[in-house]
């Protein structure tokens, strides 16, 4: 049976796609498990938002929707040719709010320099969905020299993060649960092309692009690590935490690590290039905070956090849902 | 045992208290404490205050909860 | 902010260059257990100087008949079943189908049941107010920390004169099994490192009979790296002294005297009793039960569900790691068939538990 936690991101997310999606589908190219497919030299990538609230400190679904699928073709390298967008929509939808999702939608692909080119509707009876799930698919064309993936990882190459993690998960989890948290926790919810584009002409130095959406950086760290079969150390004095989001997560007892972010880029280069890629970031406002946070080390593949007082600890993938604690 | 975080309070309701930490605010009930006032530390467990302390006792006690500053910090 | 840094260093250095007889410390608290873990400390402390955890995860020490009980409540048509997000996951002992729902609270939210996770036992009071109609049962587990904020809330529902909303107990209290395993010879502790929240509730005082009449070394602590390495240093000290009292290595927080209105409350809806804990066995004066005033409040006594007694799973070997005797990686279902993912043992169903917090945190990689 599904549960929550096949949806997270996590362990059941992960063994569902490998245990009943892959072994049907077939395909090499989906098999590669980036966060968009490369075909040719094309890229071509699909998502769905289904995220409650819809309305959330610092964005919402319809802004979600799109950022999150421009960010996915940005990750592979592509520059964006057009945006499809599909609605499913309850019957009993205030118009108002669709009026406002949508306007929300043409605001970002403004800001992001793309256009919504294709679309589809489709109403269903009260209870059949929850308010409004909407689809994005997105298409791009890649340059020859700049295709960052998972798989490119290769020891000595740092590991850079464009900015503050837990932001989003922890701004749409206090309000979802109604934890009656107020506060600075506000969502990064991001189109992430213009800040990557900076990196474009360092071409096939930048070696993977990711975005730690559901189940957080290490999620996507050990993606990546797994892909390229290395082993990747992160510096835990380094990972940047906004100070809001630390306390939530406190009170909460969660794991800044594991929550989703949208607005944000886990970056690697060779060591030499890191400064150089740390400035172009530092330079746009989606990238002021960039810092370096890791290095691909020689090793077993995986994660590991070294506190500033030598302590090791593995990095796992979470198992499921992220569920608020009191132990 | 369990988690719970010191946080400054910043309203008094009766029974009730608002309090304040690192930009989060929440609403906690103080039936388990005594004689707190605005600008006292609460220690908030599963949404109640379970004890309390002077500022300057938990000045200390953030100091040390911010774990060791990191040289980066919004 | 560079003091603390410094005398981390210093403890660090201080408790690495621990030269005398291999001394074990033992601490009784979940969050101790994960700070620990989290910070690397085995990795950081001399062999000659062991940290062990002991029962102090209450979800891990929950009888898994007690999940069976809240999934057979949840069952019950109308009733709303709240709950601490820590215990969704646990299995009951029901078997799994290939398809069917983990015998879990989490699996039967999924099958439809009412489950909901609240941060706050308040937030079940608050639904049991607003839904007069349905039964709200409060799932309540934890140790000292936790009892006073549920104690509290059923006081609420009482003076509201709430009909809908009860709770089903398996709370626990740590003072007696902390005396059981003192006396243990097979463990032979030279010291307790104390845990800081619930002293937060009962006090310092709690602990010296402990310390005087038993002769362990005790140190209440915090959860930071800091304050962990002060309590233990401050056992340290004890040991070579040849003293045995109590340090409050936590005074900003645990004050003389604990916190006498939050024991009163307990007193009022609580009484003691002797109590099983799983991977233990039944431990005299170890939980707590609804007062016999307050049976209205008590969802044991409030709804008729069958429970079957549980089995505890073959080779699982929670008990002597719950004791501290053996770690985590002895036994043999450790990884393989007893992960974080399918925990078959109380250790690793919470993440809290020694054998979650030890599978989640090490160095190996267990494929």
């Amino acid at each position: 049976m599904i549960l929550m936690g096949h949806g997270a991101g996590g362990r059941l997310s992960s063994d569902l796609i490998s245990n009943h999606f892959l072994p049907r589908f077939q395909s090499a190219t989906l098999s590669q498990l980036a966060d968009s497919a490369v075909i040719g030299d094309l890229a071509l990538t699909t998502d769905s938002y289904v995220v409650t609230p819809r309305q959330f400190p610092g964005g919402d679904i319809g802004r979600l929707s799109i950022a999150g699928t421009v960010n996915d073709l940005t990750m592979v390298g592509a520059r964006v040719l057009g945006i499809t967008a599909a609605f499913i929509i309850e019957e009993g939808f205030a118009l108002q709010e669709l009026d406002a999702i949508v306007a929300s939608m043409a605001e970002t692909a403004k800001e992001a320099g793309v256009e919504i080119v294709a679309g589809d509707t489709k109403v269903v009876p009260r209870g059949a969905c929850d308010g409004l799930f909407i689809t994005t698919s997105g298409l791009g064309r890649l340059d020859a020299h700049f295709r960052p993936m998972p798989h490119r990882a290769v020891v000595g190459d740092a590991v850079l993060c464009t900015g503050t993690l837990g932001d989003h998960g922890m701004a749409v989890m206090v309000k979802r649960e109604g934890l009656g948290f107020e506060g600075e926790l506000t969502s990064d919810v991001a189109p992430l092309c213009g800040l990557l584009d900076l990196l474009r002409d360092l071409g096939d130095d930048v070696h993977v692009l990711r975005d730690p959406t559901r189940g957080g950086a290490v999620q996507s760290l050990l993606e990546v690590a797994n892909a390229s079969a290395v082993r990747i150390s992160l510096e835990e004095a380094a990972i940047p935490v906004r100070r809001a989001v630390r306390t939530a997560c406190e009170l909460l007892g969660i794991d800044p690590l594991y929550v989703a972010n949208e607005g944000k880029a886990l970056v690697c280069v060779p060591e030499g290039s890191a400064d150089e890629v740390l400035r172009r970031l530092r330079s746009h406002p989606y990238g002021e905070e960039a810092v370096k946070i890791g290095h691909v080390v020689p090793g077993r593949p995986g994660c590991e956090l070294r506190s500033e007082f030598g302590g090791l600890r593995s990095l796992r993938m979470a198992t499921g849902e992220i569920l608020p604690r009191i132990c | 045992m369990c988690l719970a975080v010191p946080m400054r309070l910043v309203e008094v309701h009766a029974d009730r208290g608002k309090v304040q930490s690192s930009g989060v605010e929440l609403e906690v009930s103080l039936t388990l404490v005594d004689g707190v006032a605005v600008g006292d530390y609460v220690i908030v467990h599963a949404g109640y205050a379970i004890q309390f302390m002077s500022a300057q006792e938990a000045e200390e006690n953030l100091a040390i909860l911010e774990r060791l500053e990191a040289s980066w910090r919004t | 902010m560079a003091d603390l840094k410094a005398e981390t260093r210093e403890l660090l250095e201080g408790l690495q260059g621990w030269s005398g007889r291999p001394l074990t410390f033992m601490e009784v608290c979940g969050t101790h257990t994960m700070s620990a873990a989290r910070f690397g400390l085995r990795s950081l402390l001399p062999a000659n100087l062991r940290l062990i955890s002991g029962p102090g995860c209450p979800v891990c020490v929950t009888p898994v008949d007690y999940i069976d009980h809240a999934l057979a409540l949840a069952k019950v048509p109308g009733l709303t079943l709240c709950t601490f997000g820590d215990l969704v996951r646990v299995p009951g002992s029901a078997a799994k189908g290939q398809d069917k729902a983990p015998p879990s609270l989490q699996g039967a939210k999924a099958s439809g049941a009412d489950v909901r996770v609240v941060y706050s036992p308040t937030d079940a009071l608050n639904l049991a107010r607003e839904s007069p109609k349905s039964e709200v049962v409060f799932l309540s587990v934890g140790f000292e920390t936790t009892t006073p904020t549920i104690a509290a809330t059923v006081l609420r529902a009482r003076s509201e004169g709430l009909e809908n909303f009860s709770i089903l107990v398996a709370n626990k209290t740590i003072p007696e099994p902390m005396r059981t395993l003192a006396t243990a010879p097979e463990l032979g502790l030279d010291g307790y490192l104390c845990p800081g929240h619930v002293s937060i509730v009962l006090g310092p005082e709690v602990f010296e009979p402990i310390a005087r009449e038993l002769k362990v070394p005790c140190a209440i602590a915090g959860f930071e790296l800091v304050e962990i390495l002060r309590g233990i240093q401050a056992l340290v000290r004890q040991v070579e002294a040849g003293e045995s009292r109590v340090d409050n290595c936590y005074p900003y927080a645990v004050k003389a005297g604990g916190n006498p209105r939050a024991r009163a409350m307990v007193d009022e809806v609580f009484e003691p009793a002797d109590s099983r804990w799983r991977g233990l066995g039944m431990l005299p004066n170890s939980g707590l039960k609804v007062r016999e005033e307050l049976a209205r409040f008590d969802a044991a006594l409030r709804f008729e569900v069958e429970v079957l007694p549980a089995v505890e799973p073959k080779g699982c070997r929670c008990g002597e790691v719950l004791r501290g005797l053996i770690d985590p990686l002895e036994c043999g279902l450790f990884g393989t068939r007893c992960t974080p993912d399918a925990p078959r043992g109380a250790c690793m169903v919470s993440s809290e538990g020694s054998c979650a917090a030890r599978y989640h945190y090490s160095e190996g990689d267990w494929r």
